[in-house]
Order: structure tokens, then sequence, then C-alpha cells
């Protein structure tokens, strides 16, 4: 992998489901300085939503007072977007990764099958107590069109 | 936004405007439960015509209200749906079991032959 960084944002924000959107959109108008495509940039947002979510639905209980930190750096023909919760943690996480597998009777269980379906690698680090950091990458093709608005 | 168009023939209309991620997912629930329950709704219909994004938790709010009127022997039909939500949509296999059209004209025509075959 390409390592020179071209762009790196740090955000830190309330585990407040209105930042949801407003994490999504800030990493896709990020991904925008890379040639990414339309379709590209539709699947990093649904991923940084699932991301973001299970910080605050699981991660934090729906605290709205604790603190998600998101970290996205692109670097020559790849984004990462790295996100971390100091919340509950997952005491099996390959339990966690298999598709359709959720802890609430209310949810499908999609989350992580999105973010694996849509990003090249997708990399969970989780103690139980101490908090989960879900690292997102993927390669960027360079047939989309450079900083188009993204709305 | 989710917004009720209107509730004619048992039949619940709801229109979602944008994105139906967890914050709005929250709304629909709260939206579509305060409908049903001032009112018959044996029947839905989902109008995503100007929905611009869904995640599981919009996927996860559909199903629980499929499951509703499911369980009463109704019919739920989805349209209008983007390239993209649709994409999604058929990852998670709920459109493996709710009908899906393009217009809401045709939802009507499915929830009029659904029905009349007890669904
Ligand atoms: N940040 C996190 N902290 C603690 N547990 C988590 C975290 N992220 C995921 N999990 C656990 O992994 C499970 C699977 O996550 P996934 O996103 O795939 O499904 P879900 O969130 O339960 O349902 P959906 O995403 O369809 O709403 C969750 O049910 C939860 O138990
Ligand atoms: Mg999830």
């Amino acid at each position: 992998m390409d390592r020179i960084v071209k762009n790196r944002i740090i955000l830190e924000f309330d585990g407040r489901p209105e930042n949801v959107s407003l994490s999504r959109v800030t990493v896709a108008a990020l991904a925008t300085q890379l040639s990414v495509t339309i379709s590209e940039l539709e699947e990093i947002k649904v991923a940084t939503s699932e991301a973001v979510s299970n910080a605050i639905i699981h991660g934090y209980q729906n605290n709205p007072e604790k603190t998600v930190r998101l970290v996205c750096t692109l670097y020559e023909d790849w984004l990462e977007v790295e996100v971390k919760d100091e919340g509950v943690g997952i005491k099996d996480i390959k339990q966690a990764l298999q598709p359709a597998f959720s802890s609430d009777p209310e949810r499908m269980g999609l989350g992580f099958v999105f973010m694996q379906s849509f990003m090249d690698e997708v990399v969970v680090d989780s103690k139980v107590n101490l908090g989960t950091t879900v690292t997102l990458r993927k390669k960027i093709s360079g047939s989309g069109v450079k900083n188009k608005a993204v709305s | 936004m989710t917004h009720i168009l209107q509730n004619k023939n048992d039949t619940l209309v709801v229109k979602v405007v944008g994105e139906l991620d967890m914050l709005t997912a929250q709304e629909f629930r709260e939206t579509v439960e305060k409908a049903m329950s001032g009112a018959l709704v044996r029947n839905m219909i989902i109008d995503l015509d100007k929905a611009g994004f869904i995640d599981s938790s919009g996927i996860g709010v559909i199903l629980g209200r499929y499951r509703k009127i499911k369980a009463q022997n109704g019919v739920m039909v989805l349209w209008g749906m983007n390239e993209n939500i649709k994409r999604i949509l058929e990852m998670s296999g709920i459109l493996s079991f709710i009908p899906f059209c393009s217009s809401e004209k045709e939802s009507w025509e499915i929830i009029a032959k659904k029905a009349f075959k007890g669904a």
C-alpha cells in the first residue's frame, strides 16, 4: 500500500444520531480529493455510517455524552476511515462479524456486511470495557472525477 | 423526513424524503406508529422516490413495520428506489419477500391483487 499521506482529518463528536450524517458527509467530501466515482462515494458513505452508528448504538449504548473519534486519511490511491469508541467493546469479534449476527433482536446484523462488501479491508480491534476501533480501507480506482461537489 | 401522505382503503402511504439513517429511522418509526395507532391500517405503501440514502438502521425500521403489517395479514409495497438504494436493499435480502415496483399506481395494483388473494 502506498504510504504517502495526501490529507487527513480528525473529528471528535458527541455520540448523537445527528452526527452520523455529519460524519459520512465529511468523509465523502474528503474522499472527493481523490478520483472517486459516484458509486464509490455512496459505498464510502454507507460504510462510514455503519461504523459510526455502531459506535453510538452498541459501543456507547446511545449515551450521547460519549465521544466518537473519526480519523480519515487519504493516501495516493487509498482511503482509510478509522472510527473509535471507548465503549463496552466486543466480546467475540468473530461472531460480531458474521452476517446477520446482532446482539439486538430489533436489528438485522447488516452493518459489518455492508462495511465488508463496500470496503477492501475491515479491521476490528476491540477490548471489553475499553472500546472498539474499526478501520475501513478502500482502494480508489482513480477512474472518477476529482473534486466534484458532494451533496 | 417521513410524511404520511394518506390513509385510504386501510392503506397507509408513507413518503421518505432525504436520508433514512439512525436519526431519521427513529422519526420514521414514531410517525408511522402514531398513524397506525390512530386509524385502521392494514397495508402500507412506502414511497422512496425522494429518498437519497439508506443504511442498516433504515432497513431495520422498514423491516420492523413489515413484520407488523404481515402479522395482521396486510401487504407492504416499496416503490421509487434509486439504483444505490435498490442495491443496498437487495444485499440486505428484504427484497426477496417485500414486493417493490416503480410507481405508486403499481403499488396500489399489487395491494389490490394480493389483498384479494388474502395476501
Ligand atoms: N462499536 C461497537 N461496540 C460494541 N459492539 C459492537 C460495535 N460494533 C458492532 N458491535 C457488535 O457487533 C454486532 C454486529 O454489528 P452489525 O453492525 O453488523 O449489526 P447490528 O448493528 O447489530 O445491526 P444493523 O447494523 O443491521 O443495524 C452488533 O450487534 C454488536 O453486538
Ligand atoms: Mg450496525
